[in-house]
């Protein structure tokens, strides 16, 4: 199928892009690396009559430190993500987690905005967002502000996001001293969206005891699901393997709400969260330990 | 109203110039406009990865942009590989000794996706392949013989 007709403009700077989401709220839609708004318009399941595509605004598109943070403009292309030196150092997570979003020929294209912005509950970079605790930048013609990741998403394929405002900056938090990280994730095959995901962090005190931990799911939900009462009954412990494994049950017996889809029913969604969930909290753990 | 844009791009070293409506995806572009039919369109939903080209030396699935988007670009596709067909590529020339094909219709997005790939990864393991793989589908061979036409291309490429 071919998409249906819709007006074109192509602004080189931000503000040109406010000027035109302004004229054209409620019609004109963001075009960013189109790798998932395409594909909707191709099966005309979206039919935008206006497109104000961000390919050329240049200065959309940077990957910097600042101020203890990772700042990202939302035009950087997931592939930029996955070599980024900053990236690497700052938040590991991160950099070990953004091969597992589809393949190299959308990654060249698909940018950390786009991701975000669709807010599809199967997608890995929400899940991020959520648990390295990001801050999200939003812009229109009449200010801007910054919003949590935690009140970013609103379920599936809905964000905070006013039709005037442009998503323009990602604010990254340095991962913490002594912290450990993990993601996992099973997918039929290598760059399919997953059945299940999981990001896990754990930080651990001096005394080697579990100082902080995050679990955020993909797939498990209407959007990144954070597992709050699993990782907090983390907190103050010793972890061992029968604590981390009630947490796990904790995680994906009570917090997650996977609908299940042809690949996979929701009993075994709930079955690769547990599974899932162990093996990245004991390789959090003992990722924590090595730095310390 | 029919908006029309006019745009200048590069397309295996050649210039064009054409004005295109804005929705005309890239794809039917270089096949519909240029008589570029070695571009291949599957499933123009981004998964199959037959309309793989490449933009400014990155791989790019062609039916997930516009025309317009490559205005101002430099556009390569399995055309611009070679010349002529006594003179293959050497990873055309590989995936014809390893039989690498069947039907032919997943190679050009095969061969744009390993340009770069092999580019970027000179020796790489067969795990490294598949993987370089998974974003393009082939009904016809099972992918062995396009692994091992790959790493045959990465040998004589060294
Ligand atoms: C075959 C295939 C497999 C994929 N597999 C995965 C996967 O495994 N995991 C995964 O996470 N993703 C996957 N994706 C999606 C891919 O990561 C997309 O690139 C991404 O979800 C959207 O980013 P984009 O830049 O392409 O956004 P676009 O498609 O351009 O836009 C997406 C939406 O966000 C809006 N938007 C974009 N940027 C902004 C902004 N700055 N401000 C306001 N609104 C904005 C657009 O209007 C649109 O509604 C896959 C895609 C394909 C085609
Ligand atoms: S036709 Fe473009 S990926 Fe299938
Ligand atoms: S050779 Fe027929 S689809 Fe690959």
């Amino acid at each position: 199928m071919k998409p249906a007709p819709f007006e074109y403009h192509a602004p080189d700077s931000i503000e040109q892009a406010l000027g035109l989401m302004s004229q054209h709220a409620g019609e004109g839609k963001i075009l960013a690396g189109g790798q998932s708004l395409v594909p909707a318009m191709n099966f005309r399941v979206v039919q935008p009559s206006v497109l104000i595509d961000l390919n050329r605004v240049a200065e959309l598109s940077y990957i910097r430190e600042e101020d203890n943070a990772i700042r990202i403009g939302s035009m950087a292309r997931e592939r930029h993500l996955e070599f980024d030196s900053s990236i690497k150092k700052r938040t590991p997570l991160l950099h070990e987690a953004v091969p597992f979003i589809a393949h190299p020929q959308i990654r060249n294209r698909g940018t950390i905005g786009g991701s975000i912005v669709n807010a599809d509950p199967a997608a890995e970079l929400p899940v991020l967002m959520l648990a390295l605790s990001a801050r999200l930048k939003a812009k229109s013609k009449s200010g801007e502000r910054w919003v949590e990741a935690k009140d970013f998403f609103a379920g599936m394929f809905t964000t905070a996001l006013e039709p005037d405002e442009i998503l323009v900056e990602i604010e990254l938090p340095f991962m913490m001293p002594n912290t450990g990280w993990s993601f996992m994730e099973v997918a039929p095959r290598a760059g399919d969206y997953a059945l299940m995901g999981v990001a896990a962090l754990i930080t651990l005190d001096g005394n080697g005891k579990c100082e902080a931990a995050k679990l955020v799911y993909l797939n498990a939900g209407d959007g990144p699901v954070d597992a709050i009462e699993a990782a907090e009954s983390l907190v103050g412990e010793a972890l061992n393997d029968n604590l981390i494994e009630s947490a796990a049950v904790i995680a994906s017996e009570k917090e997650i709400n996977p609908f299940g889809n042809m690949h996979a029913s929701t009993d075994f969604q709930r079955h690769l969260a547990k599974v899932l969930t162990q093996k990245a909290l004991k390789q959090a753990t003992q990722r924590a330990g090595e730095s310390q | 109203m029919t908006q029309s844009i006019s745009i200048t791009l590069k397309v295996n070293d050649k210039e064009y110039k054409r004005e295109v409506e804005p929705r005309l995806l890239l794809s039917d572009f270089l096949r519909h406009e240029l008589g570029l039919t070695g571009t291949h369109v599957g499933c123009e939903h981004g998964v199959c990865g037959a309309c793989t080209i490449l933009v400014d030396e990155e791989s790019a699935r062609s039916c997930l942009m516009f025309a317009v988007q490559a205005d101002g670009h430099n556009i390569m596709t399995v055309e611009g590989l070679t010349k002529d067909k006594d003179n293959l590529h050497p990873l055309q020339h590989a995936f014809w000794e390893a039989h690498g094909l069947q039907c032919g219709y997943c190679t050009p997005g095969i061969l744009m996706t390993m340009i770069p790939f092999l580019k970027q990864n000179p020796d790489p393991t067969e795990d490294e392949i598949r993987h370089a793989l998974s974003g393009n589908l082939c009904r016809c061979t099972g992918y062995q013989h396009i692994v091992d036409a790959v790493k045959l291309a990465s040998e004589k490429m060294k």
